[in-house]
């Protein structure tokens, strides 16, 4: 690890001020993204800005019936949380499904969000590697891919976003607040990161400068009614290779209202919007949940080592919402 | 139908604090307080007040020469005291050739004079070590040096290397060829056959402790602080690298945090601390990163293998044969003679067993647990599974129909012959009766069902092993050897033999080990150590029983006058009659009063010698008996694994829910660690089984995963109870009755879950791991 200075702030405007004022600051929320990447070199801040006594760590009820999450509450709190769990059971669920305990404990909203691709050749120094050195190539494209993604990609970087959480967020609507000096502003989340195109270091819509102070998540009835699937190569303790956040209401057999996210298959957090607009208003059959998989998938394109996921994605989209089909919602 | 059977623990357990002999009880370990408490110290651990840190820089290239090395930005970095390349290291004895007469020769990891040379040989070979006042300086200098290269081509991809192998002939240790008969003509005339090629991935041992060194000069004179498995290869290699008398070295290594064979051989770790200690004139810690452990550790080669079998309708075997390819690495490394089990497991009436390497520029393999047979079992063990598929034959049956009266490839005759036994007594635990061979005939909701089975095999070497036991006239005994604690319950075992032979309780008895000051002890490596270290315990336990009788005989007082060795026997911490209960009058006394009497504070008797010469004879010697014995017979631990799965239909998803292992090991010394190594070598499997590959870049021969997150070994959510139980009989020509157990139960795990995946799925996998891709 290359040295650097190190700043606590208490509070948010402190924060935002240590960042806006050094250009190679980097925030530290639980730290177990940032410190692995600097102990690996892939990060290298000049200073890193301590924001675990920010008191952004409130999980409050919206008035209509939503969830404001600070950025700084830790993930085994948010999964633990009896509003999360009773309304919003696919954030719990994917909440538990990520890393382990430990981890879990020290992981926050906003790091989670913000954390880095596994992609093996991005946190190995001696690999091309575009999106930790721009126009270096990719060695992932004819290397080891097995993790990477089917979705979104480009030819310059095929790279996963490998968070659980994002992905029950993206599928329940939520919003990004953000905060910086020159004020605050609100991002849906599915807007927050983008796809690689030819800059693949460019991951967010955010400024260098700007902290994640909240995330709202707003009141949605299906979401009572959702479950988190994730498919790994272990039983614990892996990242998802396809990971499916639905939520499902039927009404006399056909579907009323539908939410599907993908993980493990895209850049960002995988909405499935062809998925839904498939299946709204269609009978909630096995059919109807295969064709909406396949339209979902349509334009996936895999490499040698991964493209088992576009199938696997498919089923796991069939097997969830037939199994909040049967059974409902995560308990 | 997932449910585990009620007996999870031993059959055979008898409790902790059981009357009668402390062999075979559930002791618990000795080392169990220091280590829980933390006060057990690791060889990073051994504080010095100016202790200096040392750290890796490892080559980016594959292979080629290194045409300059800029340390300048890494020197500058405060607290750095030195950056060691090949341009300013000291000088280092290359490291000489393996001979079958001094084991200790085949110490070195690889033939890479490091930092003595220019050249590159692998991916990740150390090409400088930054030796600094904290560990963050040294690893942020180290970050720092900028190395250039001429590249040179490569041999980085197993399967294109394939082409240029060639067999292996052969050597004492080594099986090459074995062959009876013409297979090939049998196999081609079998009415039944299946014949398939099937392939492992490299792996790495991860034990929890990566591999550290602290190294202290004192003029040339050096002590070692070691993570090591193989003490007095260590002291010998460090002696003849850096050109001191090996009497001048000494190699502490009282606790060792697994091994798994990565700690078997000297790695560049070790020698670049101790070149490090010479260049610095500090005390110098080398603590591996995972990452380094990876680059410059080597771990088990991947195979490529053939097996056909023939039978006839009947399922007697009528053809085995066995073929593997490995990879050796270009600058060290052994064959992995995977065909190992197949000599001697089945009856087959002909048998063609062939090994070959093909040399590629990695990191040199090594030994990893039951290597040959931890992977030549995969693809055995898979195949006839396969056959009994074809043939409609149960798989049990099948396997004990084959159960050979003598080894079928050279008539030797088997020490024990348990497996039908093994299997049966499995079959009952598991409730194996109840299977339907149809593939997909079970289910669990959405999850298909499937029972497996694989033998399991092993041969346990036997080493030489020096040790003292002392018995003071206060009855207490204490044991001294420099064997290994790699965290088996080494130290325990003894101590229970130990107090056994001198009829002592457990906690009289203390045990030193770990530090070459000591008798030399066998290293902890193919199964040896626990039965290699008993059978001197216990000569040595029985001379002190005669020098305390010899004591008694003369003494006018004593009710041991006149009493010849045969009459009596050691208990209740003294000489007492057979032919008398123990508390009776007159039928013998303690060693307290014999010695007392004698006015002697303590007897001592040592077995080997540390005179050299005498050690070297003694090791010759040693040998010779070793070998003829091996001639005469095959002496196994067995097993038998008995394993259910279920696969997510929807996802492919493995996992196992189910496991029982039966075992032949012959004595169990301890029943507590016995069944958590046992239980340790299953787990092990199942991660071979369903996860673990160390993934190689055929372009670069870097490796990409080198580290726990993306390695992945079974974490607890992929281990099922499991149920492991042993016949514990001794072994008639095993000292002490005892056979090796650290390895054998890690043979045949994976074959165990491939071919309960094939009867879950109807899909054969021949690849590890099997990953749910290959579900699909
Ligand atoms: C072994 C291992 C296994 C894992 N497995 C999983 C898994 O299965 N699923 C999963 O989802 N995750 C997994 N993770 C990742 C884990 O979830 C993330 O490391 C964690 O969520 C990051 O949160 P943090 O607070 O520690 O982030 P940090 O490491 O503190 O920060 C991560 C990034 O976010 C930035 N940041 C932090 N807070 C803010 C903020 N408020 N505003 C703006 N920027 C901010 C930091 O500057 C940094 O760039 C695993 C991690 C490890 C080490
Ligand atoms: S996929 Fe993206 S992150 Fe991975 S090596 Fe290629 S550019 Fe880098």
């Amino acid at each position: 690890m290359r040295p650097f200075a190190y700043v606590s702030a208490p509070d948010v405007d402190t924060a935002v001020r240590a960042i806006a004022e050094q250009p190679g600051a980097k925030l530290l929320g639980g730290g177990t993204n940032l410190v692995d990447l600097m102990r690996q070199d892939v990060e290298r801040p000049t200073t890193v800005v301590d924001i675990s006594s920010v008191p952004l760590t409130g999980v409050d009820e919206l008035p209509d019936g939503g969830l404001r999450i600070g950025a700084l509450v830790r993930n085994s709190h948010l999964a633990a949380h009896p509003l999360v769990r009773t309304r919003f059971p696919v954030l719990a669920q994917a909440l538990l499904s990520g890393a382990s305990g430990q981890l879990r404990n020290m992981a926050t909203v906003g790091g989670n969000l913000l954390q880095r691709t596994r992609c093996l050749y991005f946190v190995d120094g001696a690999a091309a590697c575009n999106k930790r050195e721009p126009g270096s190539g990719c060695d992932a494209i004819g290397g080891f891919h097995r993790g990477n993604a089917v979705l979104g990609t480009s030819e310059h970087c095929v790279a996963t976003h490998p968070s659980d959480m994002a992905v029950a967020l993206a599928a329940l609507d939520a919003v990004v607040e953000a905060q910086s000096v020159r004020g605050t502003r609100r991002i849906p989340l599915v807007e927050l990161h983008r796809l690689p195109g030819d800059t693949p270091h460019l991951e967010t819509v955010l400024d260098a400068d700007e902290l994640i102070t909240a995330v709202e998540v707003p009141a949605s009835a299906v979401a009572a009614t959702s479950r988190y699937r994730k498919v790994r190569d272990r039983a614990s303790f892996a990242f998802a290779l396809v990971s499916v956040a639905a939520a499902l209401d039927v009404e006399d057999g056909a579907v009323s209202a539908v939410r599907v996210a993908l993980g493990g298959v895209a850049p960002k957090p995988w909405r499935a919007y062809e998925a839904e607009r498939v299946l709204t208003g269609a009978p909630a059959t096995e059919e109807s949940f295969r064709a909406a998989a396949e339209a979902e998938l349509a334009d996936a394109s895999g490499l040698p080592g991964n493209d088992f996921k576009i199938e696997l994605a498919r089923r796991t989209i069939v097997a969830t919402l037939r199994q909040l089909r049967v059974e409902g919602g995560a308990a | 139908m997932t449910q585990a059977p009620e007996k999870t623990r031993p059959s055979v357990e008898r409790p902790a604090d059981a009357e009668g002999p402390a062999v075979g009880r559930p002791v618990d370990r000795v080392d169990g307080t220091v280590k829980t408490s933390g006060e057990a110290r690791y060889a990073a651990e051994f504080p010095f007040p100016d202790i200096a840190h040392a750290a890796m820089v490892h080559s980016t290239i594959t292979r080629g020469r290194i045409t300059g090395i800029d340390t300048a930005e890494a020197t500058a970095v405060e607290g750095v005291l030195a950056v060691i390349t090949h341009e300013n290291a000291p000088k280092m004895v290359p490291p000489g050739r393996p001979t079958p007469l001094d084991l200790s020769s085949m110490a070195p990891g690889t033939r890479v004079n490091y930092l003595n040379t220019d050249e590159v040989h692998w991916n990740g070979q150390p090409v400088a070590v930054v030796v600094a006042e904290s560990l963050e300086a040294a690893h942020a200098a180290a970050r720092l040096v900028r190395v250039t290269y001429d590249a040179l081509p490569a041999t980085t991809d197993f399967a294109a290397a394939q082409a240029d192998a060639t067999p292996v002939k052969g050597n004492l240790l080594e099986i090459g060829e074995a062959k009876k008969g013409d297979a090939e003509a049998a196999l081609a005339a079998a009415p039944v056959s299946v014949d398939a090629t099937y392939t492992t991935p490299p792996q790495n041992h991860n034990a929890i402790e990566p591999h550290a060194t602290t190294a202290v000069w004192d003029g040339d004179r050096l002590t070692v602080h070691e993570a090591t498995q193989g003490i007095e290869w260590v002291r010998k290699h460090l002696a003849v690298r850096f050109g001191v008398p090996a009497a001048n070295v000494r190699v502490i290594a009282t606790y060792v945090g697994g091994g798994f064979g990565g700690k078997g051989a000297v790695w560049a770790g070790t020698l670049l601390a101790v070149l490090a200690a010479k260049a610095t004139g500090r005390p110098v810690r080398m603590a591996l990163t995972r990452e380094a452990v990876y680059r410059t550790v080597g771990g088990r080669t991947p195979t490529r293998q053939r097996v056909a079998l023939g039978a006839g309708r009947d399922g007697q075997l009528t053809a085995l044969l066995h073929e593997g390819v490995s990879a050796v690495g270009r600058m060290g490394g052994r064959s992995e003679a995977v065909g190992s089990q197949s000599q001697h497991l089945y009856a087959a009436r002909t048998v063609l067993i062939r090994h070959s390497t093909t040399e590629m520029d990695t990191v040199p393999n090594t030994f990893m647990r039951a290597p040959g047979e931890a992977v030549g079992s995969f693809a055995l063990e898979s195949a006839v599974d396969e056959l009994a598929v074809e043939l409609g034959v149960d798989p049990v049956q099948l396997r004990t129909r084959n159960e050979p009266e003598r080894s079928p490839t050279d008539g030797k005759r088997f020490s024990r012959q348990n497996l039908g036994r093994v299997y049966a007594d499995g079959a009952e635990r598991f409730g194996w009766a109840a299977r339907d061979p149809k593939p997909r005939s079970m289910r669990d909701g959405r999850r298909l069902i499937g029972w497996g089975v694989a033998s399991a095999f092993h041969m346990p070497i036997q080493l030489p092993a020096d040790v003292s036991v002392r018995l003071a006239a206060d009855g207490t005994v204490l044991v001294r050897s420099s064997f290994h604690e790699i965290g088996v319950g080494a130290a325990t075992a003894q101590a229970q033999i130990a107090a056994d032979a001198l009829g002592v309780p457990v906690d009289a008895v203390r045990v030193e080990h770990g530090d070459s000051d000591q008798p030399v002890g066998p290293m902890a490596g193919g199964s040896g150590q626990t039965a290699s270290l008993a059978a001197a315990v216990l000569e040595a336990c029985d001379r002190i029983k005669r020098e305390a009788l010899a004591l008694a005989r003369k003494a006018p007082g004593s009710p041991l006058r006149g009493r010849r060795p045969a009459e009596l026997r050691a208990t209740g911490s003294g000489l007492f009659r057979a032919d008398l209960p123990p508390g009776a009058e007159s039928a013998g006394e303690t060693y307290a009063a014999i010695l007392t009497r004698a006015g002697r504070g303590y007897l001592e008797a040592r077995t080997g010698s540390d005179n050299r010469l005498r050690a070297a004879a003694g090791q010759a010697r040693f040998m010779t008996r070793f070998l003829l014995d091996r001639r005469r017979w095959v002496r196994a631990a067995i097993g038998a694994h008995f394993c259910e799965v279920a696969v997510d239909e929807d996802t492919g998803e493995v996992r196992v829910t189910r496991w029982v292992g039966v075992f032949d090991v012959g004595r169990v010394v301890n029943a507590k660690t016995a069944t958590s190594q046992l239980r340790g070598g299953i787990v092990m499997g199942i991660g071979a089984a369903l996860g673990e590959e160390t993934l190689l870049d055929p372009r670069t021969g870097r490796i990409m995963n080198p580290g726990l997150g993306e390695y992945h070994v079974p974490v607890h959510a992929d281990v099922p109870a499991i149920d492991v139980t042993y016949l514990d009989e001794p072994d008639p020509t095993a000292p002490a009755g005892i056979l090796g157990i650290g390895e054998v139960s890690i043979v045949g795990v994976a074959a165990a879950v491939a071919n309960a995946v094939h009867h879950a799925t109807g899909v054969r996998v021949r690849d590890l791991p099997v990953t749910l891709d290959r579900l699909l």
